[in-house]
């Protein structure tokens, strides 16, 4: 998890099932236990200072609900609260709502389907107008908007018969039973009403210019293709804000942005971070925080597992242990990243730490083929069935880092008798219908595949995410297991998080042993800050290092 | 002058109508399109994505949406960003001064240093001054701007501390002193390239200026060489340069990627990168309209001016 100097709290992750089985009662009776540092017992009582954050992309969808990437969350955390939100160990602490709704507490019914919040009484809107169930309503409205360029609907479609039975509670029924609809909430984050009410079409609205949040920064002012100011919230009903203005800078080139750390003109790196080459340098840097942060994604060399050449699972095996993973990380990556099996994050509740472990043996993999029928011809290249082993591997163009591991998975496939061609393509087009209708031989991709700390990845393993045969998601491989799509369908039913572990445990299981993608290492991050910035706290269950700026504070 | 004014005119306009068609096909058949962005994202279906195609009308046939497209534009309305939502003018209007500023200041300085290399170079041919100023100009144009670019930051920001390491202004701090603090270095870095082609130019053009048979006349009279370089040489000397300037005119309002980019400027560059990145349709549309008209209205100018300052030509 993350390193102790972000953290005081002394709760384990037994510490943090517990409060997840118990619901959000747990967590009511200690709004802000979650992840207060130790240090953070100072902050100042009037918002002071400024903090200038580095992104790498210009944030420019400021309604929070419209399509947006990930870049755009460092501002919606700030301007605006969810009902719920993700702390730093994967546990669901209530926000705008009163407490996490569970089948314990009568939240969610004991068949799933009746869902009722409670919220604070205490929230206003930026212009003062307080917050109220209607506005929630409103919201989840908002996003199944036919006309509305929403940024996602799922579990949203499945919301029926919203009611706003006070000020305070909103009560709905779900279509069927959803239980990571939890976790998108953690990500909905709520919009005005009275403000947006008002407005014909939704998505041209002057509020998706100059938004009204909730959250504990107050939209100042935008220098487009520069940078974008917000202001501290005095009337904020949570923690902080402690500085009184907050910059979100942005800044085109990944090599600048270190740069302009080193400069100290900027004070804390987000994403996309400090590249794994400038990793040492940085962390000898003087009056700078450098720290290695685990990510939620995980690099691995996807099979389209439709094409004849990795059918056979013996392939897959032989191409999984002539992979040199610990050549990659450390000559390739600087040795930041870690080796993983799985496609879970390493510090997430639900990983399965006892998969069988890969060994690199090119001996290994010769023999599985050999033994697998898959014989060298004239050309040394293996074939069987008038299938020949040769395929070509894509990924984002111009990524040298990647292009470097190709080139040296390339000679790892040759002397096993296997062909790899690279063939890469520019980003706006390797990501397009290319990859998302499965038209790729093998590709290179870093993908995240849990939503917030939701270990569902319906979307990424399910027969029916196929977009190539009709499906609807993102199973790019084709991968198809009748049993696993089983146990996917069943761990979107069940709310209790250990009944649900044992499910995910049981997924990765099965997906390590069917290999449908070759993982080669879970992502680190390479954060940066300036010493003196106090109560920061990486967050490796949302997209960006800012995600709670509220807490944020220069030591006096 | 009306004949040709309306000329021009009709000219410019089936001129437009090409870059504008060329430009929406190429742009579209560049596959992965602006939705590519959420490719990666593990919690948009396709459902989504189809969706979203749909509502920004990116699932019609490509002629129905370029007819729709220059319909509107026709009409005054350039479109919205697919990015921000804001209207592309709009989009243009923020990024534009960063721009003119930039690149206002180093096209001053190119102006200024390259003709007066240039002259020198040529009053003084084969001199040492003269070799220097070639070679300089060769390095000039042969090293990228980039590197020109990091090594500037690396020596005068980040070694020595004297000058800002990119940005237009420190935030929190707009006095124009802190503006011209931050323009310095990009803008010369900007410049050098531009002074190596302006003192290329300009030497040649004086060169040719000088060997006329009306400065040997000049120089019979008995008038001073200063006199006969002001009065006579510079000033035939700087004609073709008006014609260059008209077809540089375009480059001050649209920016530079590269430098833009080091130098983390919000310019009109950058934009353009960063749309076509994004497949921002509207706006790289926009841009490319707003780039061909500067381009014509540059070239227009540029005649003109020529025809003002020298009264051997006539337009029609």
């Amino acid at each position: 998890m993350t390193k102790d100097f972000t953290t005081g709290s002394t709760y384990s992750r037994r510490d943090a099932l517990r409060l997840m089985a118990a619901g959000g009662v747990a967590c009511f009776a200690a709004p802000n236990l979650f992840g207060k540092p130790a240090f953070a017992q100072n902050p100042p009582t009037t918002p002071t200072g400024r903090v200038v954050v580095g992104l790498s992309q210009e944030p420019t969808v400021f309604n929070p609900l419209m399509a947006h990437t990930e870049v755009d969350d460092a501002l919606h955390f700030s301007v605006f609260d969810a009902l719920f939100r993700m702390d730093p160990k994967g546990v669901l602490q209530p926000n705008l709502a009163a407490e996490v709704p569970t089948q314990k507490n009568g939240g969610i019914s004991q068949d799933g389907l009746q869902w009722r919040i409670r919220l604070r009484d205490d929230v206003r809107w930026h212009d003062g107008e307080p917050f109220t169930a209607e506005d929630v309503k409103f919201t989840l409205e908002l996003v199944t908007n036919p006309n509305f360029r929403a940024w996602r609907t799922s579990g949203h479609s499945l919301v029926r018969d919203i009611k706003v039975v006070s000020p305070t509670e909103i009560t709905w029924r779900m279509e069927s039973v959803f239980a990571p609809y939890l976790s998108f909430l953690a990500e909905t984050f709520m919009v005005p009403k009275h403000i947006l009410e008002k407005e014909a079409d939704p998505n041209a609205a002057a509020f998706n210019q100059t938004p009204v949040g909730t959250g504990a920064f107050k939209w100042a002012q935008r220098i487009a293709g520069d940078h974008i100011e917000l202001v501290a919230n005095a009337d904020y009903f949570g923690e902080g804000p402690y500085v009184e203005r907050l910059v979100l800078k942005y800044i085109p080139d990944m090599t600048v942005l270190y740069t302009q750390f080193v400069s100290g003109d900027i004070d804390l790196v987000d994403q996309a971070y400090i590249t794994a080459d400038h990793y040492e340098e940085a962390s000898k840097l003087p009056g700078r925080v450098v720290t290695l942060e685990p990510g939620a994604s995980v690099e691995s060399i996807y099979l389209n597992l439709e094409k004849p050449q990795f059918k056979d699972p013996a392939v897959r095996q032989a191409l999984y242990a002539a992979i040199d993973r610990k050549t990659i990380i450390d000559a390739i990556y600087y040795g930041i990243h870690k080796p993983t099996e799985t496609f879970m994050p390493q510090n997430s509740y639900y990983y399965n730490p006892d998969l069988p472990a890969q060994e690199y043996s090119i001996d290994k993999a010769r023999q599985i083929l050999d033994e697998a029928g898959w014989v060298p011809g004239s050309d040394g290249i293996r074939a069987k069935d008038g299938v020949r082993l040769s395929f070509s591997n894509a990924t984002t163009a111009g990524n040298n880092l990647r292009e470097q591991v190709q080139q040296f998975l390339q000679q790892s496939f040759a002397e096993i008798g296997v062909e790899m061609t690279i063939s890469n393509l520019p980003g706006a087009v390797m990501w397009g219908d290319f990859w998302l209708k499965s038209q790729f031989d093998s590709a290179i991709s870093g993908v995240t595949n849990v939503i917030a700390a939701d270990p569902d990845v319906t979307n990424r393993l399910h027969t029916s995410a196929i977009v190539a045969k009709g499906g609807k998601g993102s199973n790019t491989g084709q991968y198809s297991n009748p049993e696993v799509d089983a146990l996917l369908e069943k761990g979107a039913r069940t709310f209790d998080p250990e009944a649900r572990r044992a499910i995910y445990l049981r997924v990765q299981e099965i997906v390590r042993q069917d290999l449908p993608f070759l993982p080669l290492f879970a992502y680190t991050n390479v954060f940066g800050r300036k010493e003196g910035l106090e109560g920061f706290e990486a967050n490796s269950n949302t997209r960006v290092a800012s995600w709670h700026a509220a807490a944020w504070h220069w030591k006096s | 002058m009306r004949g040709f004014l309306l000329n021009r005119l009709s000219q410019s306009l089936v001129l437009l109508l090409i870059v504008s068609v060329i430009g929406f096909v190429v742009l579209n058949l560049i596959p992965g399109g602006p939705l590519a962005q959420f490719g990666l994202d593990p919690s948009m279906t396709q459902d989504d994505l189809d969706r979203l195609k749909e509502q920004l009308g990116l699932n019609r046939p490509l002629w129905m949406q370029y007819l729709d497209w220059a319909w509107r534009l026709v009409q005054g309305d350039w479109g919205h960003s697919f990015r921000d939502g804001a209207p592309v003018l709009d989009v243009i209007g923020r990024h534009i001064f960063a721009t003119l500023l930039l690149m206002g200041s180093s096209t001053v300085i190119a102006i200024a240093v390259g003709t007066w290399i240039g002259i020198r170079g040529a009053t003084h041919r084969y001199s040492v001054f003269d070799y220097l100023g070639t070679v300089g100009a060769m390095v000039a144009l042969s090293i990228p701007t980039f590197w020109f670019g990091l090594i500037g930051i690396y020596v005068f920001s980040l070694q020595l501390g004297w000058l800002p390491a990119g940005n237009m202004y420190t935030i929190g701090d707009g006095s124009a002193l802190n503006y011209m603090h931050h323009l310095i270095l990009p803008s010369i870095v900007l410049a050098l390239v531009h002074v190596a082609i302006w003192s290329r130019y300009m030497r040649s053009a004086t060169l040719d200026v000088i060997s006329q048979e009306f400065v040997k006349t000049a120089r019979a009279k008995g008038l001073s060489e200063r006199r006969i370089l002001m009065k006579h040489v510079v000033g035939n000397a700087l004609l073709p340069m008006i014609t260059l300037a008209g077809v540089q005119l375009p480059s001050v309002l649209t920016g530079a990627l590269v430098t833009e980019t080091v130098f983390t400027w919000p310019g009109m560059g950058r934009l353009f990168l960063d749309s076509l990145g994004y497949s921002d349709y509207p706006v790289v549309m926009g841009l490319l309209m707003f780039s061909a008209i500067l381009v014509i209205l540059g070239n227009l100018i540029a005649d003109i001016a020529v025809a003002v300052i020298d009264p051997r030509i006539r337009l029609s």
